[in-house]
């Protein structure tokens, strides 16, 4: 179990190097999409995307913000359950060449197939710690459909600073730390 | 009676519920903390920091600030009760703005987004009636994440409580680490389908760490907690020992063809307040 201190975007090197159970922060631009952004984004033309999806990391999360003058406050905003955009990643994947995912709980098979072939990894940010990880939101970007898809379900960029521990829970070897665990699981 | 500053009590009610833990589920989690080691101790600090800083920042704990439900034992002799639902949706309004909570109601048909977080049947509220003119409303907002994992199940009378026990081990092990463990999980057993899944939920408001008065009762709910936790899921799903804080039962009499069995899974952030409301319009929250 190694740590690292990485900056957003990856290098191919920083990805492939890590490895199921590694602890890593991470500091640069994420871009949050839950099941509905996933599917907006996947339906719209790249070219008709207002941001660079490559460069940043993709945060499975639906904040709770708080208008501030003219900008917005993170209040809470931990990671959303996983599982939900599992039938949507691993084309996101391939389209916006996305090689950081941010999430809790775990994804399928699908998208372990899809972290392998594209190099990407999928790491667990602790769910519930919502206002933790508010804290170590230094400025919110920008929002993008917030109007269609509302509050939770917008995108919304935001810089982060030594985001973390996250600790990597599918790597790009085809490794899953919840296969580990389940087949390790005595019953009764 | 002044409703309004009864008004402003379920507001704070909402507030400590969504930003506050109650004391025994910080100390179950405190306990996990120290018996854990590795992943799993690093998911348990975040938790216990999260707390934390969420108190101190006076901020919800988690984005997810649920749908709001109450479990309500009114008085027989409280002179307002016809006024409180007015005000406890009036309040979960305010509360949104104030607290502030996320929108968190859509209409299943339109989708569209209620922005208060109120609509038809919700908040959801569950009436009981006491004696005395005191009324106690206790807060449990409910996150996704636990209330996705939650399921219903009819049973054949056959499988008996052996049954019973397979059915909730395998969905705690098929949900993993979605629900944000270590989970409290409720079980309602007996009644219809409609009860059962409402004994599950009830059963989340007793404290962690409290055993079930009648003994049978509790010697099911410590042998289910040993059943899950030996699975190793761990928080987050990651592996670990601690999968459950706990696990509280609540039964009813079922129908001789059924056994009726609903689980109710709830994240670590077991939120829950309680305020009293005396007859004067005096209030506290716990």
């Amino acid at each position: 179990m190694a740590e690292y201190n990485l900056n957003i975007p990856l290098k191919k090197s920083d990805v492939e190097k890590l490895r199921v159970g590694d602890v890593i922060f991470v500091s640069g631009y994420v871009f949050t999409a839950r099941d509905a952004a996933h599917k907006m984004m996947l339906e719209k033309d790249a070219s008709k995307i207002p941001f660079d999806p490559s460069i940043m990391g993709l945060y499975h999360c639906g904040p709770l913000m708080k208008k501030s003058g003219d900008g917005w406050e993170v209040v809470s905003a931990g990671p959303t359950t996983s599982e939900r955009m599992d039938m949507f990643e691993d084309s996101f994947i391939g389209k916006f060449a996305v090689n950081l995912i941010i999430g809790k709980g775990s994804m399928g098979d699908r998208t372990k197939k899809a972290l392998q072939k594209y190099i990407c990894v999928y790491t667990l940010y602790t769910g519930g710690a919502g206002a933790l990880a508010a804290d170590k939101i230094q400025e919110v970007k920008n929002v993008y459909w917030l109007k269609e898809l509302g509050m939770a379900e917008a995108v919304w960029i935001f810089e982060v600073k030594n985001f973390g521990p996250l600790v990597v829970a599918i790597d790009s070897h085809g490794k899953s730390i919840y296969d580990q665990v389940k087949n390790k699981i005595k019953r009764g | 009676m002044d409703l309004a500053k009864i008004k402003l009590g379920v507001v704070e009610l909402i507030k400590k519920a969504e930003i506050e833990l109650p004391d025994d589920v910080v100390a179950a989690l405190k306990k996990a903390y120290d018996s854990e080691e590795g992943l799993a101790k690093i998911q348990l600090k975040n938790i216990l920091d999260n707390i934390a800083v969420a108190k101190k920042t006076c901020r919800p704990l988690c984005q997810d600030t649920g749908v709001q439900t109450f479990f309500i034992n009114a008085g027989v002799d409280f002179p307002n009760i016809g006024y409180l639902k007015t005000v406890i949706t009036d309040a979960v309004r305010i509360a949104t703005e104030k607290v502030p909570l996320r929108p968190n109601t859509v209409d299943p048909f339109t989708k569209f987004n209620h922005a208060d977080n109120v609509g038809d049947y919700i908040p959801a509220i569950t009436w009981d009636f006491v004696d005395g003119s005191d009324v106690f409303i206790t807060a449990i907002p409910k996150g996704a994440g636990s209330e996705n994992m939650s399921k219903l199940v009819m049973l054949s009378p056959g499988v008996g409580l052996e049954g019973v026990k397979d059915f909730v081990l395998n969905e705690v092990v098929n949900a993993g680490g979605n629900p944000c463990p270590p989970t409290v999980i409720g079980v309602g057993i007996g009644g219809g389908a409609d009860l059962a899944m409402k004994l599950g939920k009830t059963a989340l408001l007793r404290p962690v760490g409290v055993r079930h008065h009648d003994k049978k009762i509790a010697d099911f709910e410590k042998e289910m907690i040993k059943k899950i936790n030996d699975t190793g899921i761990g928080p987050m799903g990651i592996g670990g020992k601690t999968t459950v804080l706990d696990v509280h039962v609540e039964k009813a009499p079922r129908h001789p063809a059924s056994l009726p069995v609903g689980l109710v899974v709830q994240c670590w952030a077991d939120r829950r307040a309680t305020m009293i409301i005396h007859k004067d319009g005096s209030w506290e929250v716990k």
